[in-house]
């Protein structure tokens, strides 16, 4: 084995040991010093939909045309997590973070911060709470209480240069585990790191390896479970499209685990960019000998290969995505036989999510002792969650197990915009729960949300303010349910789709007393006979909105009240006559001609017209504020709806 | 149809096992939907009953078994998109093009979809129009990319 290479440039080297990795790293990290000042744009799913690509070309073009091009590298990085701000852009050897960053703020950005080493005051962060302006990402209350793990590279590196990633410590854990451990070593090390799947099941992955490693055969299977179907979830996407690197190099180390020397990654269509990065980490890496024959001269050998899905939610749950992968319609299969022992193709299969085989990385790293110490005692490492909704700072946000939700909602967040109201919070998408404001102080952790009726599941983190009506949320992930259900299992086909319908017909102002009362039936039936994870934890919404909110599907149904006036059936639209000015604003604004009135003549509504658009509130002068909400049981109102 | 076509896709795909989805996926890509005739063609091909190629066609939530239009616009509909309006968003685009979700306009410009989650939660509304996600959408917007598109194939064709 040679391991005096030497590498002349980055165009042909191919590492076959940990040595000449290390040498490698050693001479990029040392040709970059040189190199002076770096733009990094992030070019991530979020800040490319607010623009990032042109903001980019911008820099090349303007930095080219000042004839800068060896001073200063423009460099495409992933996903900060805070993709509200977007485009972000970090310039300089001081890293100072800019936000909502347009192609025509480039050139005062060349010609201040990167050629006179100013501030552009007005594209910093502001402090909502203090006023006081952010230079760092470090100095954003949003990133202070994080502590990320997950996602150290993402926001940094390019997640198109293999280099980069190799630069800060990429394969470094690979070629240890290769060169010092056993495969035995490697299970036992993420066994102590106290490890669980974070895709939402939360099983320990040192044990899934484990059963597999002992499970008899030589053909084995390493699946990363890409296929992010959560609605409100996107840290998968987001690791695989700004780190896609560590997931392969997760998937590397459970495969000289496990015994594995193939690799699947199943990746959710809606991600064409995750797909195409991914798709680029795979051949750099095999250019170069880190995937294929004798790894590094370990006589290991591991391949990986993208299969992309079809959309079907289901296909998350392992059995359905095997299913999915040789070619047939998702439909779950009852465990036993679990996939450790019997999966793709018959062969013993090991499924981990992106973000588990992204923290595996780390752990071989640092070890699992360190990891252990991570977290609360029974809930080790860290989470991501996708902090959305009702919520100041919406974004990806990683935090240690044992967070508060309080911290997480108020000082990661920023709390509620528009001074509102937090009425709740909904964990672990159409699988978990809703957390009332009384429970705010939870920690995050397996059990402990469990207990509170809800998951961390996979990662979603849902905030409602008083705006938010719960009947009407519990309706949205039972219409989700009915949707995806595989239509296996008749309880979970049926009986989404009665609650569905019970929820439906209470949000129209059709709801019946003892509705409550069969949905709670339901919701068990549903999750007593379903055989997947789907349909044993679909009804999870229903149950725990009722259990803290059951005063709400009471109004709907006794007193045909929604508090939150979302309801359309339950709302009324009217004109304060006595604040009315006739100035015809909404009469001309209404899309259904549904107001009466003229130029001097109070106007009204004509309910039977009159679809609920809110158009006529919105027109109306704030001065006059003539135009009212109401929900309830109303004199004169109600008998004409829909 | 045109079997030429088809042939060279399903030539790559000869001799892997569990190519079904993937077939179909690439088969979709090269004519936008997945013809009848195609599927039979895919059935013989990988000497399955032309019954099973059908059910996976009809499971899966990305393959058409008819023409679609030129260009798609997915209203998301995620939990995120959910609570901040995507429901007026998802009837203004109905409105605007003249059709129901999951259909195509007469002239075949446009399909009119609604998807689960686009992950661009933080945008919320999104609406997606071809490769192109727009963020933050209100009714306003959506109506104003509706129509703009609509105008820009009209004056091409």
């Amino acid at each position: 084995m040679d391991k005096s290479i030497s590498i002349q440039s980055t165009e042909d080297y191919g590492i076959n040991s940990a040595e000449s990795l290390r040498l490698l790293r050693e001479s990029l990290i040392a040709g970059e010093q040189t190199t002076g000042k770096v733009v990094s744009v992030c070019c991530g799913s979020g800040c490319m939909s607010s623009g990032s690509e042109h903001v980019r070309a911008a820099f090349v073009r303007g930095i080219k045309d000042q004839e800068l091009e060896d001073e200063i590298t423009v460099k495409k990085t992933g996903c900060h997590g805070f993709c509200e701000r977007g485009p972000i852009v970090i310039v300089g050897p001081e890293k100072i973070f800019y936000q909502h960053v347009t192609k025509e703020d480039v050139p005062e950005i060349i010609s201040e911060t990167l050629i006179e080493n100013r501030v552009v005051e007005r594209l910093l962060y502001e402090d909502p709470v203090t006023g006081q302006k952010c230079f760092h990402e470090n100095d954003i209350p949003f990133y202070q209480k994080q502590r990320r793990i997950v996602l150290k590279n993402c926001g940094i590196i390019d997640p198109t240069s293999i280099e980069d990633y190799i630069k800060v410590d990429g394969f470094q854990a690979l070629a240890k585990i290769l060169s010092q451990m056993t495969p035995e070593g490697v299970i036992e090390e993420i066994k102590l790191s106290g490890l669980r799947g974070r895709g939402g099941a939360g099983f320990p992955a040192g044990i899934k390896w484990e059963t597999a490693r002992n499970a008899p055969g030589e053909e084995k299977y390493i699946i990363c479970n890409g296929d992010e179907g959560d609605p409100g979830a996107f840290m998968d996407r987001s690791v695989m499209e700004g780190d896609p690197y560590s997931v392969m190099e997760g998937m590397m180390i459970a495969g000289y685990a496990v015994g594995a020397s193939q690799g699947i990654i199943y990746v959710r269509a809606e991600y064409p960019l995750a797909v195409h990065h991914l798709s680029t980490a795979i051949a750099q890496a095999t250019d170069l000998g880190l995937l294929g024959h004798d790894i590094m001269g370990s006589g290991f050998n591991f391949e990986i290969k993208i299969v992309k899905g079809a959309g079907a939610f289901v296909c998350g749950e392992e059995t359905a995505l095997i299913a999915s992968i040789e070619g047939r319609s998702g439909r779950p299969k009852p465990k036993p036989p679990f996939p450790a022992i019997q999966g793709l193709w018959g062969k013993p299969t090991v499924i981990n999510n992106v973000e588990t085989l992204a923290n595996v990385s780390r752990i071989a790293l640092n070890g699992g002792k360190w990891y252990s110490e991570i977290g609360t005692p029974t809930d080790k490492g860290t989470k991501i969650f996708s902090l959305v909704g009702k919520v100041q700072n919406v974004g990806l946000v990683e935090v240690e197990m044992g967070t508060t939700l309080r911290e997480i909602i108020f000082d990661i967040g920023g709390g509620i915009p528009g001074g509102k109201r937090f009425k709740a919070v909904q964990t672990g998408g159409p699988s978990g729960g809703c957390i009332p404001e009384e429970l705010l102080d939870l920690p995050v952790g397996y059990e402990s949300l469990a207990k509170a009726g809800s998951i961390i599941g996979s990662g979603g983190m849902l905030v409602m303010d008083e705006d938010t009506c719960i009947v009407n949320i519990a309706r949205y992930f039972l219409d989700f349910a009915q949707n995806e259900s595989c239509g296996q299992c008749t309880p979970c086909r049926l009986g989404t789709k009665q609650m569905f319908k019970i929820l439906r017909d209470i949000t129209r102002g059709d709801g019946k007393p003892g509705d409550i009362e069969i949905l709670l039936e339901l919701s068990d039936a549903v999750k007593q006979a379903s055989i997947c994870g789907l349909g044993m934890t679909v009804p999870n919404p229903v149950i725990s909105t009722i259990r803290y909110f059951r005063k709400e599907y009471e109004e709907h149904i006794l007193e045909r009240r929604c508090r939150a006036l979302v309801c359309r059936s339950l709302i009324f639209y009217r004109i304060k006559p006595y604040r009315c000015k006739a100035c015809m604003k909404c009469l001309e604004a209404c899309p259904v001609g549904a107001i009466i009135g003229a130029k001097w003549q109070v106007h009204e509504i004509d309910q039977s017209k009159c679809i609920k658009c809110g158009t006529c509130m919105k027109v109306c002068p704030k001065r006059f504020n003539a135009v009212e909400c109401v929900t309830g049981r109303i004199e004169g109102l109600g008998d004409k709806s829909e | 149809m045109d079997t030429e076509r088809l042939n060279k896709i399903l030539a790559v795909f000869e001799g892997k096992r569990g190519g079904l989805i993937s077939i179909l996926q690439r088969v979709q890509e090269e004519f936008g939907y997945l013809p009848e005739a195609a599927l039979s063609s895919i059935a013989d091909f990988l000497k399955l009953p032309p019954s099973q190629v059908f059910s996976v066609a009809t499971f899966y939530d990305h393959f058409y078994l008819t023409r679609r239009g030129d260009h798609l616009v997915s209203v998301c509909q995620g939990t995120a998109c959910h609570v901040l309006g995507a429901r007026d968003i998802l009837e203004t685009a109905e409105k605007c093009l003249g059709i129901k979700t999951g259909q195509t306009t007469p002239d075949y410009k446009y399909s009119l979809e609604r998807v689960a989650c686009l992950g661009s939660c933080a945008l919320a509304p999104v609406v997606l129009v071809d490769d192109e996600v727009h963020s933050k959408m209100t009714v306003r917007k959506v109506k104003k990319i509706l129509t703009e598109d609509l105008d820009d194939t009209e004056t091409r064709t």
